[in-house]
């Protein structure tokens, strides 16, 4: 999972592998952190207080 | 007493009576952890699995929960990606039915490892050759991305979405939701792939050996093309059951029909590809290996004999994506009902097909046909995730928005 990792080896199927899940995961925690961080501004700036508007 | 909770303009039924529906799949779900708990407890000799059956019924249920679970997936993929606009009023059904399969998937994985307290060395010291990882690299960001797609909903809740910042969190979550369903087809179409490409490599096994391209074998194909048919296939019949037993209309026709007619072209174009790799297979595969086609059906005393392939291929294949392919066909509500409940057992069946017998069937001259019956505890375990799936879907139903027509097909009057 990690390069310091006794077994890890630079090889393709480790590039492959742990670059697909690294890439997704990059994706996924951006994604969230994107919506806390623009809820958090829009709760300082004094929206939402109503329901259902999406 | 619970009416905060219940979104503003829909009907529910009394609490006790809500209480009282729960309580069967509530003893299943307790009976089942009873169950798990014996498996960790003591040990995979709770289980009947044999040499024949390793992969036995927890793989299969496995297998088959992420096949009709595939709804999410698609459905997701055509709503955000492809822009089938009409799809974002049955969404919400589609990603709650399918985070209820990813997590009967990782539950059902979790007591089949045996040694739960282990399962993060497929992580940390990863097998970068096996199929399997890249299964389970995908089954467990897939269940985060149908957690993320899942949370908005929940943050719709009539208290919760009272609160600013929730609320303002879920409206933020639904701008970049395509990035998630995107991210989601991607980890879908891999890992149902490689669950199909496990069996397709094992060249010891000739039943299940498949051809195919460069790393793939054509299984690999097969079964990402029959979840994206199959899935939307459970999705629907799952609101209409939801439908049947709450007595009211959740979903506009056109929807099921939008959806039907997708689902019977993959189907269609599905059954055509794999009646294609039957009959490559038999001709060209099998022979290869030193076999002849009818040894796989002919030696079990009719456990697994012709019929199961006539059954898979044409019952559950030809018959229901004819049924959905025709638009008078699939707008007889009987009808439709016959094709997605063929579509659904025809994907369960392939699985079992595929998973449980190329390991079983006899390949060696001293070989015999074993059979396997699940002990109480597989079963348990197995319908556990059913029974918690049920409570999900219920709670989901009554506490949370989940039918955006719902209103409107069923005006409540005020008094």
């Amino acid at each position: 999972m990690f390069p310091f990792i006794w077994e890890w080896v630079w090889d393709a199927g480790h590039y492959i592998f742990f670059g697909g899940m690294w890439y997704v995961l990059i994706i996924l925690t951006v994604g969230l952190n994107w919506c806390i961080y623009k809820a958090l501004k829009d709760t300082k700036e004094g929206k939402g207080s109503g329901q259902g508007h999406h | 007493m619970d009416s905060a909770l219940i979104p503003e303009g829909v009907e529910r039924c009394s609490l006790k009576r809500f209480t009282l529906g729960l309580v069967i799949p509530a003893a299943l779900v307790i009976w089942g952890l009873y169950a798990a708990y014996l498996c960790w407890f003591k040990g995979l000799n709770q289980t009947n699995m044999n040499d024949s059956y390793g992969f036995a019924l927890w793989i299969w249920a496995d297998l088959a929960v992420i096949a009709v679970g595939g709804g999410a997936f698609f459905t997701g993929f055509l709503r955000y990606v492809v822009g089938k606009d009409e799809l974002k009023n049955i969404i919400n059904f589609a990603v709650i039915v399918g985070f209820c399969c990813y997590c009967s998937a990782m539950l059902i994985l979790a007591i089949d490892i045996g040694q739960p307290l282990r399962g993060w060395f497929i992580f940390w010291h990863a097998n970068v050759h096996s199929m399997l990882t890249e299964v389970a690299f995908c089954l467990s960001l897939y269940l985060s991305v149908l957690a993320i797609e899942y949370l908005p909903l929940l943050l719709e809740n009539r208290k919760i979405d009272q609160n600013p910042f929730w609320h303002n969190m879920g409206h933020r979550m639904h701008e970049i939701m395509a990035v998630f369903a995107a991210t989601g087809a991607f980890l879908s179409c891999f890992h149902q792939g490689s669950l199909g490409g496990v069996t397709g490599v094992l060249y010891g096994r000739p039943f299940g050996l498949r051809e195919g391209i460069f790393i793939w074998p054509w299984t690999f194909f097969l079964y990402t093309w029959s979840a994206a048919a199959c899935g939307p296939c459970f999705t629907m019949f799952c609101c209409k059951i939801t439908e049947k037993l709450t007595g009211k209309r959740l979903v506009k026709d056109n929807v099921y029909d939008l959806l039907a007619k997708i689902s019977g072209w993959m189907l269609g174009t599905y059954i055509v590809a794999k009646i294609a790799d039957t009959l490559w297979w038999a001709v060209v595969t099998v022979p290869k290996t030193g076999f002849s086609f009818m040894q796989f059906y002919n030696n079990s005393n009719n456990y697994h004999g012709l019929w199961i392939l006539i059954l898979e291929l044409v019952v559950c294949g030809i018959v229901p994506a004819a049924i959905l392919l025709k638009k008078e066909w699939r707008q007889n509500s009987r009808l439709f009902m016959v094709a997605v409940t063929l579509a659904v057992f025809g994907v369960c069946l392939n699985r079992w097909v595929m998973v449980m017998q190329p390991m079983a069937m006899p390949v060696m001259t001293f070989d015999q046909w074993v059979l396997y019956f699940p002990s109480w505890q597989e079963w348990a375990t197995t319908i556990l995730p059913v029974a918690g799936g049920i409570l999900v879907i219920a709670l989901s139903y009554r506490y949370l928005p989940v039918f955006p027509q719902e209103r409107e097909l069923n005006p409540v009057e005020k008094s």
